[in-house]
């Protein structure tokens, strides 16, 4: 059953009582809380994801739930667990949706180690995927909300799940974290459905992005990798482009990879077959306009 | 066969690592239920192992098999982790030429017990005369490990009181080495002969040119157990699974028993290993010869407090995971955290490093 078939109110009761069982990339969790925030914030942006039935094969349970009866009356906080181990430090009670996101990220990242896991956005096209890598800070995410308004399929915009046996990258689908001014640059594209806004967090001020319909549909759809972009806004910049050398590329691919120590030789293999494959460019860009259509060209092949 | 009861406080995860043929009739429900204990244990790749060695992996399905697929490229990849770190530090310390020897995960993996197989673990554990201490930690540094970002006090808590240096990281490779100069904390008023262990310990592997060494099938269990029952039983049932296949191994050969006997009366140690032995054969069903079990349960008497001891013993060594999570084993092991640092350093000085915990911390 969709999320969006369930009633709002029956979705916050269950998520309060024994879960929501949810796809989460490669995994299956059961998400619980008795978070408002955490309960509207699911309902509105896993609308499309299928609330998985409780007898299948949970990897994970994820809470998101105020500390304890003390901690509560000095400060609202939350803490997120997962099956009972606490990864980060409390969070403020405001910032409970977005804790359940990052909680996320964290399961997929410290686990899913049958994937080279790499930090990049990944999109589809003509079942072809292309991989944005680069520093926080970079424009990464906003980008991938760019290209998905363009009409790109969403894989992840985070989380670049490569297969070790055949090379293709996993979806995953989830949200979309934007920061601080990428909210509205992001929100003035309409088209999007853009959540609540949680201000203050280390990062900034975060909101997310609704995946598409089709991107969710499509969820079980893995892409071959086809372009590696590393991209790099700077305000006002013009727009730059690079053809990126093979070498430079698996060095700094090396740094982006959550597990590649972890995998050895594996981890090697895979990202060495990822480079080979990839046309890879560096983009240095000061406005969507400039780099969305340039991407566009570069996925029909036409020469810039 | 007439089945042996479940003990007490019994999980799924150890019930199946003392019957893997069990798993045969397991439903998926049952198979989560037992990789997310295995997980919060930190025992999937020891799991793996139990199964494969049973023949019964093919009964996991899909969703199950998967976790534990993971957890054995784990480490494997993580033998051969240790292997090239220790060639590291063989290069450090080889100049020296004083007595390296190694302590818990990397002895296992270098002895080739069976404890290695399938086990992860995160530092490198060294053991070397106290005289050395300032030499071999110069080296460590000048071959890129440096100390942990410790405050002063901390720098205090370890090189006073302590058996081991601070920890210390690589640069690049942010791995980890502790080095101890002996095996307990000196301020728990037990000083077992530091020199006496060097001696005994023999040589392991031909990794580092030879230069390293492993306690003794003794001292190595002696130790283990020393180090899950003074500590916090972080991970406990996992170093519990750790003496299993070490009573297992060494036990074969029935000298074994009376001379651990013997040497943990020596070191002072008897009572640690008396719970291991109980705990581990409750827990795991380790054959432990009733002579060796009762010789040293007469030889120690009854402990202070043994009822309590026993029900807090019992839930600490449950695995980490919600489905053995209750009120209880919470306050089990919060009397567990008090425990071992009770056992670690003597009332004053135990308030005084509590007192300056709470009173600095952020």
């Amino acid at each position: 059953m969709k999320v969006s078939a369930i009633a709002s109110r029956r979705f916050a009761d269950q998520l309060a009582g024994p879960g929501v069982v949810l796809p989460c990339g490669p995994f299956v969790v059961r998400v619980k809380s008795p978070i408002s925030q955490v309960s509207s914030g699911l309902h509105r942006l896993y609308a499309d994801f299928d609330a998985i039935e409780s007898d299948a094969f949970v990897d994970f349970e994820v809470r998101v739930e105020p500390p304890s009866v003390l901690r509560r009356i000095l400060r609202p906080q939350v803490i997120f667990s997962c099956d009972g181990r606490i990864p980060f430090k409390p969070l403020p009670r405001h910032q409970a949706f977005a804790m359940l996101e990052w909680g996320l990220n964290w399961v997929v990242s410290t686990h899913a180690h049958d994937h080279l896991i790499l930090h990049a956005a990944v999109l589809e096209r003509d079942g072809s995927a292309l991989l944005l890598a680069a520093d926080p800070g970079s424009g990464k995410s906003t980008l991938c909300a760019g290209l998905v308004h363009a009409g790109w399929r969403l894989l992840s915009d985070e989380l670049g799940l490569v297969r070790l046996d055949d090379g293709r990258v996993v979806p995953v689908a989830r949200p979309i974290s934007l920061k601080n001014r990428s909210i509205e640059v992001i929100r003035a594209l309409g088209g999007l459905e853009v959540g609540e806004v949680c201000p203050d967090t280390t990062k900034g001020a975060v909101a997310h992005v609704r995946p598409p319909r089709d991107s969710v549909l499509r969820r079980g759809e893995p892409a071959m990798p086809a372009w590696l972009v590393f991209p790099k806004y700077s305000e006002g910049a013009a727009l730059e482009v690079e053809t990126e050398g093979k070498a430079h590329a698996f060095m700094e691919m090396v740094r982006h990879a959550f597990n590649y120590a972890f995998l050895g030789g594996d981890a090697f293999d895979a990202l060495a077959g990822l480079v080979d494959r990839c046309e890879i460019r560096r983009v240095r860009y000061g406005h969507l306009d400039q780099v969305v259509p340039l991407l566009d060209r570069l996925a029909r092949g036409e020469p810039r | 066969m007439s089945r042996v009861a479940a003990p007490r406080q019994d999980s799924l995860l150890a019930a199946t690592l003392r019957e893997p043929d069990e798993v045969r009739s397991f439903d998926l429900k049952r198979w989560e239920r037992l990789i997310g204990e295995a997980r919060g244990a930190d025992l999937l790749g020891q799991l793996h192992e139990r199964l494969d060695a049973a023949g019964r992996l093919d009964s996991a399905p899909p969703e199950a098999r998967r976790h534990l697929d993971i957890a054995r490229r784990l480490s494997q990849r993580h033998r051969e982790a240790v292997l090239w770190e220790l060639d590291h530090i063989a290069a450090a310390l080889g100049p020296l030429e004083v007595p390296v020897v190694l302590l818990k995960g990397a002895a296992y993996c270098m002895s080739g017990r069976r404890a290695a197989l399938g086990r992860t673990f995160n530092d490198v554990d060294i053991l070397v005369p106290s005289h050395a201490l300032g030499r071999v930690e110069d080296a460590l540094m000048g071959g890129g490990w440096i100390p942990e970002g410790l405050n002063r006090y901390d720098q205090r808590y370890y090189r006073k009181w302590m058996h081991e240096l601070p920890p210390m990281q690589h640069k690049d490779r942010c791995t980890l080495i502790d080095v101890h100069h002996t095996i307990v904390p000196p301020t728990s008023g037990i000083v077992p002969d530091a020199a006496a262990l060097l001696a005994r310990a023999v040589p392991a592997g031909q990794r580092g040119a030879g230069m390293y060494a492993v306690l003794a099938p003794e001292d190595m269990v002696i130790h283990s157990a020393c180090h899950l029952f003074f500590n916090e039983f972080h991970k406990g049932l996992r170093d519990l699974y750790d003496l299993h296949t070490l009573f297992g191994e060494f036990g074969v050969d029935a000298g074994f028993w009376p001379r651990i006997q013997v040497r943990a009366m020596e070191m002072g140690l008897a009572r640690p290993l008396l719970d291991a032995m109980e705990q581990s054969r409750r827990v795991y069903g380790t054959a432990v010869p009733e002579e060796a079990r009762l010789g040293l349960r007469a030889a120690l008497g009854t402990p202070v407090l043994a009822g309590p001891r026993r029900w807090m013993l019992e839930r600490v060594l449950l695995p980490d995971h919600p489905s053995c999570a209750s009120r209880a084993t919470r306050f089990a092991r919060w009397l567990a955290f008090v425990r071992s640092h009770w056992l670690r350093m003597p009332l004053p000085l135990l308030v005084y490093h509590l007192a300056h915990k709470a009173l600095r911390s952020e």
